[in-house]
């Protein structure tokens, strides 16, 4: 259980003067589900964006399993096992909700060079897709396209894809921001039954969920973390209340 | 050597001319995000107006306050016409609406003025040939553009960098909300950017007609050595199409004026003329490849 | 995949039947255009669908991959000066380079054809598949520019003027030289290209493509790296414009410098959005629409585009979808 998965050491990224990312450190271990809190413009989606290589630091460096991935492109990050969902869903908004989940698996199936096979009947990626939505409970709304889909059905369908790639360590970017309290409530049952078999890094605002779900929590603000701990330790923590709890839940 | 000056000269001449049109180029694509094909037409409308009311009037002074006058009404008329419905659409849309617009115009010239070009002799004011040193003279003209292309140089600097107006460009492109939020008629503040493009394309037209005679289709040559310039300057950055522009200029000139004779200590003589010619009209998109190919965003990226 | 567009919905059949409607009128086209005495037609004909290919290949990237190429004349004179290149050595006799003798074949014309376009494509495309947005449109532009300048500048192969070809290729011994058989050959190879384009666009590597242009971010977080995908999608497309241009140079017997010109681009762009973008068949119909409409009104007056510019304005800003479109709309819903 405490061998590290992801190892984040004095990362740093400047956005002209202001430090989105400040020589920040973090060890998610494997096997836990590692919630990252904080107000807002702490630097929590900056900080995946640079996880998942969509973003350069400008100094530090990022492990995973003691391999220093920082010259990696996203893509070559994800065939090592990372994932994130996106807090402003990015969907495929012209395909179904199927068709968005078989292309992630399509994807972790290798080169897609062929020119010919229809794809969109594709036993290979379609059943593999269809068990996916399946455990979302997203089945019945397989063959809709994702403009006709609400707000709630395309958190869960980012969460979908994220799995579809079978990740090592999956980024979670808010996945109850906008969601109604029975949607929440589902999606945290729905994260809390992936826990154990997929390393998670959540950034969450929703301190119900968090609590409820989190082996550890590291609380980040100006772009660096200032204390992690398990839930009780987190509430118990004074520099913590000052600097964020204190303040009052934004 | 003082022939290497004299095409160094005409490089920059060439690349103050680019810059006028690139600035506007890029002002109207880094604020308002539309690219505008149509911006060559501006170019040649203002080429068109001032010959014509220099040939109507004979004066050369009245013609170019006339050419900007129409360059600049024009681009009024485009951007409350048309431009306007284009701002939220994709580039796409963007593209061939403007290119619409291009056939129009060239067909409009053409029909009007005929397939000949027009050529028109500068003003006798500005005729002849100053010495710039001892045995090496330079035509006054050509000189002017240089010394009239840097103060509009300086003048869009000051203009961006210094007054309210340009203050609120500057927040244009980045905080639309904001200077909504301000109480400004965003709308109007648009309609002055593409007037104030439409009105440098124009004034690059009048001073480039003397030189290179008037005639329907200029305004799309000079176009695309413009995205040559916008893309190698990068983006939206009015500092980078200065330096595209002075970049694009010199290297299009000098190649053009020296590669065949270089090329003549090689082979013979037609030959090097011809691959030469080719080469050297090649040039600035071969530097642009090479540009791109070690900094894909160009030289002054305007964000990031 | 919709329940409405399945195989056996009246929607579905409707199309097929209308596709097997036209797939028959072009194979009797040249005999009752000659029975009728509109023999001219058959040439139109061919012109039309010499062209379909160039505009489904632009198709291709810019509505199936979102990749708003401006340079698309670039491949499509290229693959016509291959032939025009290779007609004038044989004639002259002198090998290209000293290596490899001209030739007026198109079993060896087409496939050289598609192989210079391709790597051209490939070698434009690396460098311009680093930009994105409106930089790719003007980088497009300015190569295709680079290689219309170069072209005009080659004195030996006819620099501004161009070069006639005389006779038209044969074909396997074939002689195409007859205009409906020309017409037949043009057709086989377009629809070849177009059975290969429907296969494509439904294959693995046309979901990839399809899900670049809706979000390119999303593909590189599920593991794609989208470049390479890009770049293949760009070669196939510039040789399918230098299929077509090949053709094009035997139809008109004549290629030039005109072929490589950026008007030549836009045209190509604006048959490819008549018809409505990112459909199968729609830069066919595209082409069909402007070429008749340039004939027509080239026929009142040599300023045509004076009409066809407003024209073309008025489409974008206040009729999307082209035309294909419209068909959708009066067959039932759009089915895939």
């Amino acid at each position: 259980m405490s061998d590290v998965l992801l190892r984040v050491e004095n990362l740093a990224k400047h956005f002209g003067g202001i430090r989105a990312t400040d020589d920040l450190s973090l060890d998610v271990r494997s096997g836990e589900l590692h919630a990252l809190i904080g107000p807002n413009g702490a630097g929590k989606t900056t900080l995946i964006s640079q996880l998942i290589g969509e973003m350069q630091p400008d100094s530090g460096t990022i492990r995973m399993n003691g391999i220093v991935i920082n010259t990696l492109s996203t893509p070559q990050r994800v065939a090592r096992g990372l994932a994130r969902t996106f807090q402003i869903t990015e969907l495929l908004r012209e395909e179904t909700a199927l068709a968005n989940v078989a292309l992630a698996i399509q994807a972790r199936q290798g080169h897609s060079f062929r020119f010919f096979a229809d794809a969109r009947r594709e036993r290979d990626l379609l059943d593999p897709a269809m068990a996916i939505l399946r455990n979302a409970g997203l089945e019945h709304r397989a063959r809709i396209h994702v403009a006709a889909l609400s707000h709630g059905e395309h958190k869960q369908l980012e969460l979908a894809i994220a799995l579809a790639t079978e990740p090592k360590l999956l980024l979670l970017d808010e996945p109850m921001a906008g969601l109604g309290a029975v949607e929440s409530q589902d999606m945290t049952m729905i994260l809390k039954a992936l826990k154990g078999r997929i390393t998670m890094l959540l950034v969450e605002h929703d301190m119900q969920a968090v609590f409820a779900l989190a082996d550890r929590i590291s609380v980040l603000v100006y772009g660096q973390v200032i204390a992690t701990g398990t839930s009780a330790e987190i509430q118990a923590n004074t520099d913590v209340r000052t600097a964020y709890l204190g303040e009052g839940n934004s | 050597m003082s022939l290497f000056i004299e095409q160094i000269l005409n490089g920059v001449q060439l690349g103050v001319a680019l810059f006028l049109l690139a600035a506007g180029l890029t002002l109207i694509f880094g604020i308002m995000g539309v690219i505008n094909l149509a911006h060559g037409s501006l170019y040649m409308i203002g080429a068109f107006a001032m010959a014509w009311a220099t040939a109507r009037t004979g004066s050369f002074w009245l013609g170019v306050p006339f050419g900007l006058a129409a360059a600049a009404l024009t681009g009024v008329l485009m951007e409350v016409l048309i431009i306007r419905r284009l701002y939220a659409r994709d580039h796409l849309d963007q593209v061939l609406a403007t290119y619409g617009l291009i056939l129009f115009f060239n067909q409009m010239a053409t029909i009007i003025f005929g397939r000949q070009p027009l050529f028109l002799a500068p003003p006798s004011e500005l005729s002849g040939f100053i010495t710039l040193l001892p045995g090496m003279q330079y035509p006054v003209y050509r000189m002017v553009i240089i010394a009239a292309g840097l103060l509009v140089a300086i003048g869009l600097y000051l203009l961006i960098a210094r007054t309210r107006i340009g203050m609120l460009v500057r927040a244009g492109a980045t905080h639309r909300e904001m200077v909504r939020a301000l109480g400004v008629d965003i709308t109007l503040l648009y309609t002055f950017v593409f007037a104030l493009g439409a009105l440098l394309a124009g004034f690059a037209g009048i001073m480039a007609g003397p030189l290179y005679g008037v005639t329907a289709g200029m305004g799309e040559q000079i176009l695309i050595l413009t995205f040559v310039v916008v893309v190698i300057g990068g983006v939206g950055s009015i500092r980078g199409a200065f330096y595209g522009a002075l970049l694009v200029g010199i290297v299009d000139t000098m190649l053009r004026a020296f590669l065949p004779g270089l090329l003549r200590h090689f082979m013979a003589g037609q030959e090097a003329d011809a691959l030469g010619g080719g080469i050297g009209s090649m040039g600035v998109y071969l530097l642009m490849a090479l540009v791109l190919a070690i900094k894909p965003k160009g030289l002054f990226p305007a964000h990031g | 995949m919709d329940e409405t567009c399945d195989i056996a919905s009246p929607v579905k059949r409707r199309r097929a039947a209308l596709l097997v409607a036209v797939l028959a009128a072009l194979l009797i086209l040249p005999f009752a255009t000659q029975a009728l005495g509109y023999g001219s037609l058959t040439s139109f004909a061919t012109r039309i669908v010499i062209t379909a290919i160039a505009a489904s290949s632009l198709n291709l990237i810019l509505g199936y991959g979102g990749m708003i190429s401006f340079g698309h004349a670039a491949f499509y004179g290229v693959g016509g000066y291959v032939v025009g290149i290779l007609y004038a050595h044989a004639r002259s006799g002198e090998a290209i380079w000293g290596l490899m003798p001209g030739t007026s074949d198109l079993a060896v014309t087409l496939p050289l054809g598609l192989l210079v376009c391709g790597l051209l494509a490939l070698l434009l495309g690396a460098i311009s598949l680093r930009t994105s947005g409106v930089q790719f449109i003007m980088i497009t532009l300015a190569f295709a520019q680079m290689i219309y300048f170069l072209f005009v500048s080659l004195k030996a192969y006819g620099g501004d003027d161009g070069l006639s070809v005389r006779r038209r290729n044969e074909f396997f011994g074939l002689d195409v030289r007859d205009d409906t058989r020309f017409y037949f050959l043009s057709l086989g190879l377009a629809l070849l290209w177009f059975g290969f384009m429907a296969r494509l666009v439904n294959s693995r590597f046309g979901l990839v493509l399809r899900g670049i242009r809706q979000s390119e971010r999303r593909m590189a977080v599920i593991g794609i790296s989208t470049y390479r995908y890009k770049l293949a999608a760009y070669v196939i497309a510039g040789m399918g414009a230098g299929l077509s241009g090949a053709l094009m140079t035997n139809y008109a017997r004549f290629v030039s410098p005109d072929m490589l010109h950026w008007v030549q681009s836009g045209e190509l762009m604006i048959m490819v959005i008549l018809g409505g973008v990112g459909t199968l068949l729609g830069p066919a119909i595209g082409a069909v629409v402007l070429l008749s409409l340039e004939s027509v009104l080239a026929a009142y007056t040599e300023h045509w585009q004076v009409i066809l510019g407003p024209f073309l304005v008025l489409v974008i800003l206040f009729w999307r979808g082209g035309i294909n479109g419209l068909i959708s709309r009066l067959t039932g819903a759009r089915c895939e």
